[in-house]
């Protein structure tokens, strides 16, 4: 057998080194994009960012004037806080219900009606944001002016529905699966002690999985802080500080896309977006961050 | 091993089909696009730029490649700026601007492309004032709407302006607005606030002229500009004074043209240069009698010599 094999890839060290680079280059070229992206947004944004900002003002200030003509004012406060309101409102509404369906589907429900089930998550997951937009600004400002008497319905609420549809297919299938690699001997070992099914998943399951019930509820909060088109739509895309869920918002990334299109290439209003865009990364990567630091932590527990 | 070296080859021989495949369906649609363009001779003019002038700038486009067989002309949208922007980098022909250019824009653009951009206007646009149709007002007067828009404006509720809207419980007044970068934006704060005042922060900054009025139309409180072109069933527009005690002025065609409705102002189209050839019969086209037919028929203001 040892013979063979080695007989074997001295026959074919074409064939063998090419796929072999071919996925080498495949795994490489992730982290060459990131990096590449990091650098290319960060060399937009750099000469404005040491020479100009005020960097203060920048992070403080809820004044948000890009475009005025005799007093611009670059304060991204309001836009931070939008980004930050939507995001929790958003995982408020998406974590109860993408972690209640993930135990229904893996633990409570019959085989049958878990692949339907997890049928139709997926063709959620599938639905486009602009479409999610789309029902925002038409359906769902309309229900909301009804149901709460709010004198617009494009809220930070609305965005919050949204976004908590987007994210609730991601925490589900991530949080489905964490579940099932819960080894079955745990589940007997409990109800061989005498535990219903729901001091099961409440004292085995949870504990056992929360590795994984973690990364679905920050892949889906990641998925909320990114999301441009939805809130672009559904918020109201205001300068304004939230004062709570009816209070119409304007968040980072809304801000890019709605104004780099229109935006004189290189100028000070030009480089400040990427700027934002540095920020976002920055955000990100803390999430990222405190993520790997909880879950090493819970390893080492 | 010999089924192993079966297996490797199968999988290259695989690899370098697919490859193949990509590589001629990547390139058949542009070989069938160029071969097409070349049989009929078709010249494509590339126009682009502002958001008010996009759905004039279609119909002009689908009724002139009607008519002539030599040229046809592509239209897309994005806001004045971006047209500026494509025209600077000479990606278009012609740019729709619905603001005038801007000097630094024009020098960036004989710098760039070596042509200096010609102007042209093409028509007129009243800015109109849209209100829900359901709220009871019909008149406004620009100092009084310089202190709904403006920074550390007097007016946030409807009661400020002296009436009562039963369909608008909370009684503010929801602003609203447009990107900070569109023409229409720029166009209208310059006319209710001057060159030195910035509009208050938190109204409602929305993408397009149709969203406006659509997001007015479905909102009782609020009050918002866009085109006199896009008004609907839900919307209604109201009557403009440049101050209290003046006249007011209704937006319409007349008081356009008379340059009485204080709040309209040129649409203009950019050429790259002198215009030539199918860009110049174009142009020419659009000025002439039935272009203009068809800048009434889209709700703006044609020009006063047709």
């Amino acid at each position: 057998m040892n013979i063979l094999r080695k007989k074997n890839t001295a026959n074919l060290p074409f064939s063998e080194t090419a796929i072999e680079l071919f996925i080498r280059l495949c795994g490489i070229s992730s982290i060459i994009f990131v990096f590449g992206i990091f650098f290319f947004v960060f060399r937009e944004g750099a000469g404005f960012l040491f020479d100009g900002l005020n960097l203060g003002q920048f992070l403080t200030s809820p004044e948000w004037y890009p475009t005025s003509l005799s007093n611009k004012r670059y304060g991204t406060f309001a836009l931070i806080l939008g980004t930050f309101s939507v995001t929790a409102l958003a995982m408020c509404i998406a974590v109860p219900f993408g972690l209640g369906a993930a135990i229904f589907v893996s633990e409570f429900c019959s085989p049958k009606l878990r692949e339907t089930f997890k049928v139709i998550i997926e063709l959620l997951a599938a639905i486009p944001s602009v479409v999610w937009g789309f029902i925002g600004l038409t359906l769902m400002n309309q229900l909301i002016i009804a149901v709460f008497k709010a004198p617009i319905g494009l809220t930070m609420l609305n965005g919050g529905i949204m976004l908590a549809l987007m994210s609730v297919p991601i925490i589900v299938s991530i949080a489905e699966d964490s579940l099932k690699a819960v080894p079955d001997s745990y589940r007997e070992a409990a109800e061989a002690l005498g535990a219903t099914r729901w001091q099961v998943v409440y004292r085995v399951l949870l504990p056992a999985a929360k590795n994984g019930l973690l990364a679905a509820v920050l892949l889906g909060a990641a998925r909320s802080i990114g999301e441009t088109m939805a809130v672009l739509m559904a918020t109201g895309h205001s300068v304004n500080i939230p004062s709570g869920p009816l209070s119409w918002i304007r968040t980072l990334t809304a801000t890019i896309a709605a104004e780099l299109g229109e935006v004189a290439r290189g100028g000070e209003h030009y480089q400040v977006l990427f700027i934002i865009g540095i920020l976002l990364f920055t955000i990100t990567f803390v999430v990222n961050l405190i993520a790997d630091l909880v879950i090493k932590g819970i390893r080492q527990e | 091993m010999q089924k192993n070296d079966l297996t490797d080859y199968t999988i290259i021989g695989t690899l370098v089909v697919l490859a193949f495949s990509f590589v001629i369906m990547g390139c058949s649609p542009k070989d069938s696009e160029s071969a097409a363009s070349k049989d009929t001779t078709q010249v494509i003019i590339k126009n682009k730029g502002s958001d008010t002038m996009v759905n004039l700038a279609q119909a002009w486009a689908e009724m002139y490649t009607g008519i002539t067989s030599t040229a046809s002309v592509e239209v897309s949208g994005g806001g004045s700026g971006t047209g500026v922007a494509a025209l600077i980098n000479g990606t278009v022909d012609i740019a729709n601007c619905s603001r005038q250019i801007k000097p630094k824009e024009l020098e960036l653009a004989t710098q760039n492309t070596g042509k200096a951009p010609q102007e042209f206007i093409v028509g007129y646009d009243a800015l109109a004032v849209y209100v829900h149709h359901d709220t009871p007002i019909d008149k406004i007067t620009i100092p009084q709407l310089a202190e709904i828009y403006g920074e550390n404006g007097t007016i946030s509720k409807w009661s400020d302006l002296g009436i009562t809207h039963e369909n608008c419980p909370s009684d503010r007044i929801i602003r609203i607005s447009r990107q900070s970068n569109s023409g229409t934006y720029f166009y209208f704060r310059e006319a209710l606030l001057g060159k030195t005042r910035d509009f208050e922060l938190g109204s409602l900054d929305l993408h397009g002229s149709k969203d406006v009025v659509e997001v007015i139309g479905r909102t009782p409180c609020a009050i918002g500009y866009s085109g006199m072109g896009y008004a609907t069933s839900d919307v209604k527009m109201l009557e403009v004074a440049t101050a209290s005690g003046e006249r007011y002025y209704a937006p319409n065609l007349e008081n356009v043209l008379a340059k009485t409705y204080p709040i309209a102002r040129p649409l203009y189209m950019y050429s790259l240069g002198e215009p030539t050839g199918e860009v110049k019969a174009y142009l020419n086209w659009i000025l002439s009698a039935e272009g203009q037919k068809i800048v009434e028929k889209l709700g703006f203001v044609p020009l006063a010599n047709n």
